[in-house]
Order: C-alpha cells, then structure tokens, then sequence
C-alpha cells in the first residue's frame, strides 16, 4: 500500500513541478505549486514525519502561496505573452538539461552506494514532541541563530518599506 | 477488514448527521434571528417551517447553473468543490465522545465482535495542526471563487477574504497553543481527556477553569478569530451585500451558489467543536455525576415535551392539535433514551458535547442578530493592532505560570 501512495504522490508532484513552469497563467503556476507542496507534505507523512507534514501543509500551503496568490489577484496580472520559443534555446538547453541530470544520477549512484531500502512506517522521531525536543536540546544555537535571522529580514523588509513610502 | 466495515458505518452515519444538521442549522439561524427581531421566521413549508431547509435544497439543486460567459471556466467551476471539500475534510477528526464497545452477536452461526470503537473517524496525534492546516487551506476556495468570477465586486471579496484569513489565523493559532501548553499533546481525544475531573468536587477541569493558567482569554481570542475564519458578522467583510452586492459568490448560482453556504456552515460547526473540546472540556460534563449531572439531559428533554404537550392541547392553537403532541412524544422518547442505563454511557458524553456545540453556535447566531459589521480598516487594525498582542502575551503568560508550577 505504502509504496502505492509513494509513486502516486511523487509523480503528482513531479507532474505539478512540471505545470509550474509550462502554466501560461501566473495563478495556474501558483496552484500547482501548492498541489506540489501538498503531495510532499503526503511523502513526509508516509515517512512517519507528522510534525514536519503539517508545518508543510500550515506554512507552505496554507501562508505563503495564499500570499502568492494574494499580489497575484491584487496586481491582476494576466496571461503570459510568448513570441514563439528561439531554436538555439533548444539546442544549447536539451544538451545541457540532459547533461546535468545524467551528471547528478551519476553521482548520487557513486557517491551515496549504501543508501539502504526505505521502510515506510518504522521511523518514529517524526511526531511534535521528538521534533520540539531535537530543536531545544541538540539543535538549539541553529534555531536560536535562525530566529535572529529572521527578525534580521523583518526589520530590512519594514526598512525597504518605509523608504518606497516616503 | 472489521477495521473498513466499522469505518464505513461511522462515515455514513456522520455525514448523514452531519448534512441533516447543516441544513437544519440555516433553519435554527433564520428561526432565532426572526425572533430577536419580533418576527415569525420561516412557518409556511411544514409545521413551524421545519421543512423549510428540505424545500429549500430542492430549490437550489432543481435551480439552473448559469455559467457566466466571462468567468475563467475551470477554477470558476472547482471553487465550490473545494471549499467544500476543505470544510467537511476536518470534521473527521472531531471526537465527540468516548469509546463504545458493541457487545458480541451471533449472526448465521458466526460470531462477530466484540467490537470496540472510538467515536470519531481518526484519532491522529497531530489532530490540532491537521485543523490549523485545513483551515488555512479554506481561503483557496473563497479566494479562486472571487478572482475567476471576473468581476470586480467579486474580486474584492475574495481579496478581503484573503487578508482577513491570514490575519485572523495568527491570534488563532496562538490562541489555540497556549491550551496546548497545559494539555501537552496535540491529539484532540487526547486534549479532551485531559479535562476530566473537578476541582473542590463541583468546579470542572476545563481548560477555561484549568490550574495554574485559566485558559480563559485564549478562549475569548479563539472565538474573535472564529467569527473572522468563518467569515460571519461582524466579520462578514467578504460578502458585505451593501457595498459588494454579495463579495465573492456574486457570480454564484444554484447548487455552486448552496456549495459556499454548506462550507461556512461546516466551518462553523468544525470551530465550534474545537472550540468546545480545547477549552469546554468536550463530553465532559458541567458538574460531577455525584451532584446529578446525569439527570440533566433526560429533565431538560422532559420538559420541552411538557411545554410542547401543554400548548399542543391548547384549545386556542389548532393548527399544532397534532404536530406539537407529536414532537412532545419525540421529545420524551428521548429522554426515556437518556435515563435508561444501559444507553446512558453511550450517549450521556454525546450528550454533553452537542449542548456546549450548540450553545457556541447559538452564540454565532446571536451575534449576528445583534452587531453590526466592522469597518475594513477597523477589521485589519483590531486584529494586527490588538488581537496579535494580546495573544502572544496570554501566551507568554501561560507559558511561564505553566514552567512555574512544574
């Protein structure tokens, strides 16, 4: 059952992450991106990742592609306008794309062999009370750093605010 | 598959509870606001209008869809969908009582059972942020409705909505963790239980009553940023009918038009059943069982099928000669049911959780039939300016009378 679900959701979200860059229209590519989201919120979940699922779905999902979506209707902005595609893209692009996957295939087969099977279901560490541990005791100074980081980036995005303002 | 079947029962009895009641609540809602403003409500459609929610969803599903040229066809047509599917999604995991064990049968010569089952249709250990998350999902439907509508006062709808959801689910979210700290878990059965028991013999152990923080700010908060997440007055901004015509659904017909009317009202039963068990104590009952708590349901129920027998046989009112015996008779069944002691813990817990749910949504009601709607920079100011603080201090101060006491 469980890898049933993991190929179904890994190819909705790797067909979404597709349709993100093929929508014409920027609400289309906004909408794919939460069903992206969505499906890895369900991956996290199938790997016994509670906690992190939900935040997923709370933060990503839920906050800041509503906000996406929010200057998208607000500044109205409408299909995007292609004048035919160039054919050197194509030809320096496939090369290139091809390249850098077979290149990043290559080096996670060589470089990571004994990666072991994946068990759906045996990790426990995934529920809020292991996580808000992990974060408090091993990994406290990261998270505390993190939090100055971002009132850092609060106080830089009222300060260009208040600029464009005046 | 004992697990599937058993799972099957309670889906359809929920959702059959569930709709029935939804629909009935638009009955409850028309009803208690004609009377705050002297008037009968609905009366015609049955006895007392109580067929009027029947009626009315023959109306909309026999009403032609009308599909506006101009509208952005496929999100105009899966808006509703998903408001709706976003907002019947959390009710699945509202536990409304304790467990219950079926008693084993023999049927055809096999056994079956003893079965036991939770009265709910999951228990997950992060039930809390699954309802956080849902409801944070919800603004899609309302957001897509207005933008693919293609039409101004509708676009401004969906854009008040998504600003007054993103606020209001701050001081939410901080309102519902600081309960949180107290109960330390986040599954609601969970935080439910956690409420049992007395303080002094009487004085119950809910959250709002709950040593050493008395959670009862974070309920008042809680409520505030319901009224805005539900989009209910004086929080109504999206659908403001003087100034949008109707907000986001304008462009809304028939049964796409009922879809948005069924998501707030189940939003507003899935905030009220939270609400209910993160701070009322859930099933638990007001008073101990020692001082009679078990009386209550099978008196209260007596009584209005008293009141409802003595104005039936009321000479003067003949057109209720028959509908208000027969409803006196329901009436003491059903406390005949809540007296009767093998039933008593099944459904004394049931009980309980439905009259503190239907009391919060008498509250949004009430409400409604008595404010009037706030000004839009009033809306963003009270919530920014006000609500956020005031929670994040409740919660600073839950927090630390919380790490003092243990």
């Amino acid at each position: 059952m469980d890898p049933l679900f993991f190929l179904l959701f890994a190819f909705i979200a790797v067909a979404c992450g597709v349709n993100v860059v093929l929508q014409k229209h920027p609400i289309s590519s906004a909408l794919s991106l939460v069903a992206v989201m969505a499906s890895l919120a369900v991956l996290y979940l199938l790997q016994g990742a509670e906690f992190i699922a939900m935040a997923q779905m709370i933060v990503y999902a839920g906050a800041i592609m509503v906000l996406f979506i929010f200057v998208i209707m607000l500044l109205n902005a409408g299909t995007e306008e292609t004048k035919g595609r160039s054919w050197m893209a194509l030809i320096f692009g496939v090369p290139a794309i091809i390249g850098l996957l077979g290149s990043l295939a290559y080096f996670m087969q060589t470089g990571m062999p004994k990666l072991g099977e994946v068990k759906f279901g045996d990790w426990k560490g995934g529920g809020a009370y292991e996580v808000g541990y992990a974060l408090f005791t091993q990994y406290l100074l990261p998270f505390e750093v993190t939090s100055v980081l971002i009132l850092i980036a609060i106080v830089g995005a009222i300060v260009l605010a208040r600029k464009e303002l005046d | 598959m004992e697990f599937l079947v058993i799972t099957g029962v309670k889906l359809a009895l929920i959702l059959f509870i569930f709709m029935t009641a939804l629909a009935y609540l638009q009955w409850v809602e028309r009803k208690v606001i004609a009377h705050v403003q002297v008037r009968m409500g609905p009366s015609r459609v049955g006895p007392h209008g109580l067929l009027q929610p029947l009626a009315d969803v023959i109306k909309l599903i026999t009403k032609e869809g009308v599909l506006p040229p101009h509208v952005n066809k496929f999100y105009y047509l899966a808006a509703p969908f998903f408001a709706v599917f976003m907002a019947l999604i959390s009710i699945s995991i509202i536990p409304f009582g304790t467990d219950i064990t079926i008693p084993a049968m023999v049927i055809a010569g096999k056994t079956f059972g003893p079965y036991k089952t939770m009265m709910e249709l999951a228990d997950i250990n992060v039930g809390v942020l699954l309802i956080l998350a849902v409801s944070s999902l919800g603004v899609y439907g309302i957001a897509l409705a207005g933008w693919s509508s293609n039409n101004k006062y509708a676009l401004l709808g969906g854009l008040r909505s998504s600003a007054q959801m993103i606020s209001y689910e701050l001081p939410m979210s901080l309102a519902i963790a600081a309960p949180l700290l107290t109960a330390g878990t986040l599954s609601l059965r969970a935080i439910a239980d956690t409420q049992k028991g007395f303080y002094f013999g009487f004085l119950p152990h809910w959250a709002i009553f709950q040593f050493p923080a008395p959670q009862i700010f974070s309920f008042i908060i809680f409520m505030i940023a319901a009224f805005a997440e539900t989009n209910r007055i004086p929080f109504d901004l999206p659908e403001a009918e003087n100034e949008l015509v109707a907000g986001f659904h304008v462009e809304y017909s028939s049964m796409s038009f009922a879809a948005f009317f069924m998501a707030e009202y189940a939003n507003m039963v899935t905030v009220c059943s939270v609400a209910t068990i993160l701070f009322l104590g859930g099933w638990h009952p007001l008073f101990p069982e020692s001082m009679g708590s078990n009386l209550v349901a099978p008196l209260l129920m007596a009584a209005v099928g008293s009141v409802c027998l003595y104005h039936g046989l009321n000479p003067a009112r003949p057109f209720d000669r028959i509908t208000l015996p027969v409803f006196a008779v329901v009436f003491f069944g059903m406390a005949g049911l809540l007296a009767f002691p093998p039933t008593v813990p099944i459904i004394m817990p049931i009980f309980w959780f439905t009259a503190k749910l239907l009391f919060l949504l008498f509250l949004f009601v009430w409400i409604r039939a008595t404010l009037p709607r706030f000004r839009y920079d009033q809306l963003m100011g009270f919530a920014w300016k006000f609500l956020f603080p005031v929670a994040l201090l409740n919660l600073l101060v839950t927090g630390f009378l919380v790490a003092l006491v243990s």
